[in-house]
């Protein structure tokens, strides 16, 4: 007590900060940085949860680099990310844009976006997951066959399947990420727009020069905030696919999926732990690279 | 004073757990574990209450878990010595704990290995090493074929014996729509579910092939016989007139309840969820056989083991525990509960049971069943799976896409057995 007593207000002050700020220190290192460290040092190990941890050095990231598996699920996660971004991201914003301009219904509107974002995405990818059937229960196929168009194969083929799972992703994501773009929408001062007016602008000019540079912080949001999303889409894959995980033939396994699988169906712990230090390196980097992009405004 | 009062308050329920744990005399505690399902817990519930009327100076306490977070729970509590003294576990499991040293083997004066030889079905040797054995089941499982028992009568056939009977049977019961898309298969399929079992332990030996050599550890299924039975399970779907389509309504056991599947094979642990199904009037009969009557059949149980954490008494206690649950009245109250079969002819293949519409045919299928070791089942069902996509969905010819599998699952149990 007589210690802190004689401490300056200005060292006082530090300490409280610390004190307020050991909480989420300390929980940061028990829940992230601990297990962070562990992960890294199983990725050097051969473990199947039961034995003894053996060090395996190199192994493990060996047999990553040389699995065919593993390339298939890498360049499946990018596929979800460079489709499922872009696509996403326009989408949003021509119904943020068109939105923005209408007062009828607008509310409600708005909350008929927002209602997917809100559901369990489980809920939501068994109902398309049924929706994609082939007849007599699914819903597209059934409608297909009705009017005499010979059925798809929505998840049951290698090219489709992705797609497939990837655009209820997408319209679930579709209404956080309009509300941003419209929150973005309204940031942007009115005078400019009027300005634009007096000069008698075309509505594209006023788009290419005024909307759109101005929204350039929200889009930068949106971007990286998807990009994380579609680098860790799981629970859609997984639930569509739950009795062939990731299938058919890994067509739309994503690297969580196979992180998930490895672990706890084949408890090889020390694979899946390369695979999670190469997924971290994947975010990090993909993190860094936006952020960057950040900077330079 | 205040920390007085705490520690004397400590210190006086101590000694109360103490003395309460002294009037019980010589009453040993062991502790149970199973994953959880109803009718299981229910059963081992009876066995408990019997055992211990008959031996009332041990205690078993019986904990269950969620299925699927069962097998990681053993495997994080039993080294960390907070497990169960007896366990069960699935019987693919139990090389690693073997390995792992988390299970001790059954003492050879309780469980001598050449009685048990003797009185257990042929399949729970893959639970012996040298002349001990690791582990017992009270209940094993069997496929057999279901049948719906209205579309039979529609189509005016009987439940098949053989295979080119199956494949009549299944053809009289697949309907399509005029653009020809089935709307009723005559026979479920899918590698996903049981049809792996079948396809390996079944179909393989059936037309004289072997699928696996040197004790589950070599893959030998790429043979001849291996192409013939791999061919016969994808006609079924990819030939001139499919009599099924894989995926048909999301998932076969789904298609079978619906009423829209003719047959399907599956094991005895359906019984149980088909019996509530309204509406639908199905029967079971025995795997088909080939036209020379070769039969072959797939076998899997849950096997309970004593823990290294038992020990002295609780050993003792666990002994006891282990020969009850082994023993043919456990067996019968586990299938009058539970619905799994015996795992000694001696119980199972009684008058009664053997003949049973529902039970008999899985029951007679377990003496010709075989039991696969493996390695890492669902990634060995996941080749399976795959095999038959490649060829579906990407063309590939039965005799290229079989040798993929069995290079990939060659690979898979050499890294296993550490080779």
């Amino acid at each position: 007590m007589k210690l802190y007593r004689d401490l300056t207000i200005r060292q006082k002050k530090i300490v409280w900060a610390w004190g307020f700020l050991a909480i989420p220190v300390l929980f940061y290192c028990v829940v992230r940085f601990y297990p962070t460290g562990n992960a890294i040092l199983i990725s050097f190990q051969d473990w199947n949860l039961l034995g003894a941890r053996t060090w395996t050095g190199l192994d493990n990231y060996k047999k990553l680099f040389g699995d065919p598996v593993f390339w298939k699920v890498f360049k499946n996660t990018f596929v979800y990310l460079l489709l499922g971004t872009p696509v996403s991201l326009v989408i949003s914003f021509v119904i943020a844009y068109h939105l923005d301009k209408i007062r009828f219904m607008h509310g409600f509107l708005r909350m008929l976006y927002f209602l997917p974002f809100m559901t369990s995405a489980v809920a939501m990818a068994w109902v398309w997951r049924w929706f994609y059937q082939p007849v007599p229960i699914g819903l597209f196929n059934n409608f297909l066959a009705s009017i005499g168009i010979p059925q798809i194969s929505f998840l049951n083929s290698t090219s489709n399947a992705l797609p497939s799972i990837l655009a209820p992703a997408v319209w679930a994501g579709l209404g956080f990420q309009i509300i941003i773009f419209m929150a973005g929408l309204r940031a942007i001062p009115k005078s400019y727009y009027e300005a634009a007016r007096i000069d008698g602008v075309s509505t594209w000019t006023v788009l290419w020069e005024i909307t759109l540079p101005l929204l350039k912080p929200t889009i930068v949001f949106i971007v990286v905030f998807s990009s994380i999303g579609f680098l860790r889409i799981f629970d859609h894959v997984y639930n569509m696919t739950t009795q062939n995980p990731g299938g058919p033939l890994n067509a739309t396994k994503p690297l969580v999926l196979m992180i998930y699988q490895t672990a706890f169906s084949s408890f090889d712990m020390g694979y899946a732990a390369a695979q999670t230090v190469v997924l971290f390196l994947v975010l990090l980097a993909v993190s860094l690279l936006q952020l960057r992009i950040m900077r330079d405004r | 004073m205040k920390i007085n009062g705490l520690r004397a308050l400590a210190l006086a329920s101590a000694t109360s757990v103490a003395a309460l744990a002294g009037s019980a005399a010589n009453a040993v505690e062991i502790e149970y574990w199973q994953y959880f399902f109803d009718a299981r817990v229910a059963a081992m519930e009876q066995l408990i209450e019997n055992f211990q009327a008959a031996n009332p100076d041990i205690t078993v306490t019986m904990t269950h878990f969620p299925y699927a977070d069962y097998r990681t729970k053993v495997a994080a509590a039993i080294p960390a010595g907070e497990g169960p003294d007896v366990v069960q576990l699935f019987y693919g499991w139990l090389n690693d704990y073997v390995q792992a040293e988390l299970i001790q083997p059954l003492p050879a004066d309780v469980f001598p290995a050449a009685t048990i030889d003797e009185e257990f079905f042929p399949m729970v040797q893959a639970m012996k090493e040298g002349d001990q054995y690791w582990a017992l089941p009270t209940a094993v499982r069997s496929l057999a074929l279901f049948y719906n028992e209205r579309l039979m009568e529609e189509a005016g056939v009987e439940p098949p014996t053989t295979l080119d009977e199956l494949l009549a049977a299944a053809a009289a019961m697949t309907k399509r729509d005029g653009a020809g898309n089935i709307t009723q298969v005559g026979m479920t399929a899918g590698m996903t579910a049981q049809d792996h079992h079948w396809w390996r332990e079944g179909l393989v030996r059936q037309m004289g092939g072997e699928p696996y050599t040197d004790d589950y550890q070599t893959v030998n299924y790429n043979t001849d016989a291996g192409l013939k039975a791999l061919e016969f399970y994808t006609d079924m779907f990819m030939g001139e007139n499919p009599v099924t389509a894989v995926g048909f309504m999301d998932e076969p056991q789904a298609a079978f309840k619906a009423g829209l599947a003719g047959m399907h094979i599956d094991g005895s642990f359906r019984i149980g969820s088909l019996a509530d199904i309204r509406g639908l009037k199905w029967g079971v009969t025995e795997l088909p056989a080939t036209a020379d009557g070769v039969r072959s059949n797939y076998s899997s149980y849950w096997v309970n083991a004593i823990t290294t954490k038992a020990e002295g008494e609780k050993y003792d206690a666990a002994v006891k525990f282990m020969d009850y649950v082994s023993s043919d009245e456990a067996m019968q109250i586990w299938l009058d509960v539970v619905g799994e079969l015996p795992a000694k002819p001696s119980v199972g293949m009684t008058e009664e049971n053997a003949n049973d519409p529902v039970f008999g045919p899985f029951i007679r299928g377990l003496e010709y069943a075989h039991t696969t070791k493996f390695a890492d089942e669902s990634g060995q069902r996941q080749l399976m799976v795959e095999m038959v996509e490649r060829m579906q969905l990407e063309g590939m010819s039965a005799a290229d896409s079989i040798a993929i599998a069995a290079e990939a699952e060659q690979k898979l149990l050499d890294e296993y057995y550490g080779e």
